[in-house]
């Protein structure tokens, strides 16, 4: 029984070898690699910042506590929230686009291999750089929003604003790097034949979230640019006093922080839609109806930013519009929940872990949604916002709309990433665990913020009668802990003792379940020919594989945007250590820019190097491979 | 009728949130005490049911394909998945009319929104008191404009208002970012640096209603409280009267020698007491501090014990706030204490 592919195999396999030793695994430019490690680094920042949630809680149980003092709750509550925003939840989704959009279009690698470590280790400086700062009590504290004048020079003095301010820089540096890979992979290197109705709705979803991403992100990278500045070299930009505005940071910074929760949505509402599909044995109803939902959403999300800021006292009329705009966008969200469920009515279910996280999710994410439409009500809004009641309603729209798909999506591709199962009863105790542990943290949140309980207080009086709400709260809390716990000694024991998974072991439609698992370096042995949405679900037919490319080089194909004809053969490039020295350098330079202007100086004289070596030319790799064998 | 029919299920729900709540304060957005609250309360009563109503539908929904699935299910992921190409026409049809309903819920979810914003716009009177009300870190300083500047009344974190005649607050800081919020009266209006807003709120009923920042402004963020105090217009003219009144000299001598203390010591840097030379701007105007129910933003009741504990301790009473400790001792103190406690 001889493979006609080994030799085949074989050459892959060498030709998309990472290099041997720690040296070779810092230069490690591979997608599944790096999406790996942002998945990990992801997953352990949300674990430290449960902890502070726990903390928080702890010191709310009860009026009048001692455990923390409000200096040190303030750096609290803000790490937490920067922390969920920027270091887990944005991260995560667009690691799982890193991972999944290669595997899922049929190609070897993202367009741009070595950018893509460039932007893991910069993510990994600025959020090690934010935590730093907590340990050392000079953790950021205004807030995961820093409003100004607080955190401006008059009234943050030292250096905890300056550092939230550049693991902004840091963190939305390493999104747009990967919004750019995500999107020109999708564009350029589908498999021959996946014309744009046949991308499965993950990869739709990532390329929208990406695309929100290039328009968001500059908006904070600007604002918190300005910020800097203000602090570092006494610019004016939102000093009143000299005709500085506090209200153009609000504007820039909403602007891009409601298509932020966006940004972390729509990629889960991809997972869900897998899900549905695989877990409801057909193919999702009203496929086209999903992606423009998912388009419509994330275009609706850039008008609605004024929602923040009902309270200003902005313009009457203006408020309106963006009202409007806020209720609006329950439509293309409305349309979504109806085909997932048409779906599940209409299929054959399979009750597996990832459903049930599924199920889960829609319950509720439809109470976040619901909520979020009340908050659109200016006088309504006015009584609520900065209370617990708005607390409550974006746990619930982002735990219950991102934390419960992605731990869906965990438990569903997993297996794929690591080639083993994970255990199902444990799955489901998880799953059971973090509903009941949610809705009761979450649930009562709503009352508090009706019966007056502002946010961000690290403290109240026995007199206001907040305390057994309060309670009930933290007791929930610590059962999202046990839900998190069991999900994490899930995915410790499936990797030394899980069952082998197989190729395919939920019986699914895309392309990624056609490769062994875990996948190997080059992630197909021949790239496919697509000739369906659902290519694992329709009978085979010719072309089965595209022939021609090279298996010695780092060679993939290009197709043609709309219907993927094969246009070109393009080589990527492989290991090199570059892309950490750059990081390196632009860290630096960002780190050392809180402290003085010459910081930047420094930094551009480290990049310099950096960057001469990057792209410095490589000459004709084909001829040269030619030259040696001759 | 609608009214009437619109607050029905207000008071039951109401009466379900207090019970979940315990035992509420006096600081509720769903006990309205004047006419800005009220219509909120309504419109969130409005949002409540509509909300309710269609959660239960997608539940049921969810229900229903959970049970169905578990009658069909499938029980193995090798059965294969099938691609429907055929147009599910009932399917089409059933989502259709859902989004045909979102989009009806949500369009009269707006109009009712607009017009209760407009109700709330529409509270304008020309007797209308005016206030200013001015946000520090971390306490509330309340100024009632006169016409002539003796008949201007300055005080702190006590703002007292006339029930039934609308009042026009006009929103300053000059620091950070606060946000005036007395939920029994009205929403929140952010007291913003450079913008000057103005709210407008009335109380229907005599009563003492809680305040709080709700904008973070910093360490002292969760502790910066007001009260609202209102009272029938008799009452509430005898007040501003008194407030206007500069105190007479203290003639107790135990109060006498606090007042030397209080001149003598840093006290006077920062607080003003009319009548005398102490004139600094930076804390609360304390002319008549022996009138008001509670210390330092709400946080302690204005006693003679707390009085000496927050100027000998201040941070223990709040953590971080700018009140600096006074090392007034032993008889010096005891005076401070009679001569602050005697300025009514």
């Amino acid at each position: 029984m001889s493979d006609p592919d080994a030799e085949h195999r074989e050459r892959l396999a060498q030709t998309w070898a990472p290099r041997p030793g720690v040296l070779g695994w810092l230069s490690e430019v591979n997608h599944k690699a790096i999406a790996l490690r942002y998945m990990v680094t992801a997953m352990g920042f949300f674990v430290l910042a449960g902890l502070l949630a726990l903390v928080m809680r702890l010191q709310l149980a009860r009026p009048g506590a001692h455990l923390v003092g409000p200096d040190l709750y303030n750096q609290i509550f803000t790490v937490h929230g920067s922390t969920m925003m920027f270091l887990f939840a944005v991260p995560v989704m667009e690691a799982m686009g890193l991972y999944l959009v290669p595997m899922m279009i049929g190609t070897r690698n993202v367009a741009f291999p070595r950018m893509n470590a460039f932007g893991y280790y910069v993510y990994l400086i600025g959020g090690l750089f934010l935590w730093v700062g907590l340990a050392l009590n000079i953790g950021a504290d205004v807030g995961w929003f820093s409003y100004v004048p607080l955190a401006g020079p008059d009234y943050s003095p030292g250096k905890r604003a300056d550092i939230w301010a550049q693991m902004i820089t840091f963190t939305e540096l390493a999104a747009l790097v990967a919004a750019i890979e995500i999107i020109v992979t999708t564009f350029k290197q589908r498999a021959p034949g996946m014309t744009l109705d046949r991308i499965p709705i993950v990869v739709w979803a990532m390329v929208v979230t990406s695309f929100m991403i290039i328009f968001a992100m500059p908006a904070v990278m600007v604002s918190s640019g300005m910020l800097a500045l203000d602090r570092l070299i006494d610019t004016q930009f939102f000093n009143p006093a000299e005709g500085g505005d506090v209200l153009l940071w609000q504007h820039l910074f909403w602007f891009f922080g409601h298509p932020e929760v966006y940004i972390i949505f729509i990629p889960a509402t991809g997972f869900v839609s897998a899900i549905v599909t695989t877990f409801s044995r057909r193919s999702v109803f009203g496929y086209l109806a999903l992606v423009l939902s998912l388009v419509a959403t994330g275009f609706l999300a850039f008008g609605l930013w004024v929602h923040h800021m009902f309270a200003v006292g902005l313009p009457e009329m203006g408020q309106g519009f963006f009202t409007a705009a806020s209720m609006m966008i329950a439509i293309p969200n409305g349309v979504q929940i109806f085909c997932w469920l048409a779906t599940l009515i209409r299929g054959r279910l399979l009750f597996r872990t990832p459903l049930l996280f599924v199920l889960g999710f829609i319950v509720i994410f439809v109470a976040g949604g619901l909520t979020g439409v009340m908050l659109a009500a200016v006088p309504f809004d006015l009584q609520v916002h900065d209370t617990y009641f708005v607390v409550a309603h974006f746990h619930y729209v982002l735990v219950g709309g991102a934390v419960f798909p992605l731990l869906g999506a965990f438990y569903y591709w997993l297996p794929k990433m690591t080639g083993r199962r994970l255990s199902e009863k444990l799955g489901q105790a998880s799953f059971w665990l973090l509903f009941v542990g949610f809705n009761l943290t979450f649930f009562p949140m709503h009352q508090l913020g009706l019966v007056g309980m502002p946010r961000r207080i690290y403290t109240y009086l026995p007199d206001t009668g907040w305390g057994g709400l309060n309670l009930l709260s933290t007791v929930g809390a610590f059962i999202i802990a046990a839900a998190v716990t069991a999900f994490a000694v899930n995915v410790l024991w499936s990797l030394r003792r899980g069952a082998p998974a197989g190729d395919d072991p939920w019986g699914a439609a895309t392309l990624e379940w056609s490769t062994p698992s875990p996948p190997p370096t080059y992630n197909f042995v021949r790239i496919p020919v697509v000739h369906s949405r659902y290519p694992r679900w329709t009978p085979l037919a010719d072309p089965m594989v595209t022939t021609g490319l090279r298996d010695d080089l780092r060679e993939v194909v290009i197709t043609s945007m709309l219907d993927a004809e094969p246009t070109t053969r393009h080589l990527l490039d492989g290991p090199t250590i570059i892309p950490l020295l750059t990081a390196l350098a632009v860290g630096v330079g960002l780190i050392a820019g809180i402290f003085t202007p010459w910081g930047f100086v420094i930094g551009a004289a480290l990049v310099l190097p950096c960057l001469v070596a990057w792209f410095w030319p490589k000459g004709d790799p084909a001829r040269e491979l030619a030259e040696g064998r001759a | 009728m609608s009214v009437r029919a619109r607050l029905r299920p207000a008071r039951a729900g109401a009466g379900i949130a207090l019970f979940l709540a315990g035992c509420a304060g006096p600081h509720h957005a769903l006990d309205p005490a004047g006419p800005q609250a009220r219509h909120i309360a309504s419109l969130w009563w409005l949002l409540f049911w509509v909300a309710l109503a269609v959660l239960l539908a997608v539940v049921i929904a969810l229900l229903v394909a959970v049970l169905r699935g578990v009658a069909t299910r499938a029980h193995s992921p090798r059965e294969p998945g099938v691609v429907v190409t055929m147009t599910e026409r009932g399917t089409v049809a059933a989502v259709t009319v859902a989004v045909g309903l979102t989009a009806l819920i949500v369009l009269s979810l707006l109009t009712a929104s607009a017009l209760v914003g407009r109700t709330l716009a529409g509270l304008r009177s020309p007797d209308a008191l005016s206030i200013e009300v001015v946000g520090h870190r971390w306490w509330w300083e309340i100024r009632y404009p006169g016409a002539a500047p003796s008949e201007q009344v300055t005080t702190a974190n006590e703002l007292h208002v006339p029930v039934g005649r609308p009042v026009k607050v006009r929103t300053i800081s000059h620091d950070v970012i606060h946000s005036l919020w007395v939920p029994s009266l009205h929403g929140k209006r952010d007291l913003v640096p450079g913008h000057p807003g103005e709210i407008v709120l009335q109380a229907d009923r005599p009563g003492v209603f809680n305040g709080q920042c709700a904008e973070y402004c910093g360490v002292e963020h969760a502790l910066m409280r007001l009260l609202v105090i209102a009272e029938p217009a008799d009452r509430f003219d005898a007040w501003l009267t008194a407030q206007r009144e500069t105190p007479p000299p203290p003639t107790d001598p135990e109060a006498r020698r606090g007042q030397e203390v209080f001149l003598a010591q840093q006290c006077a840097l920062c607080h003003t007491i009319q009548g005398t030379p102490a004139g600094g701007r930076v804390g609360p105007d304390l002319t008549h501090v022996g009138s008001r129910q509670t210390i330092a933003a709400g946080v302690l009741p204005n006693a003679p014990e707390h009085l000496a504990t927050w100027m000998l301790d201040p941070q223990s009473v709040k953590p971080g706030t700018l009140m600096p400790a006074s090392a007034i001792m032993g008889d010096d103190m005891a005076a401070l204490v009679i001569y602050l406690g005697s300025l009514r």
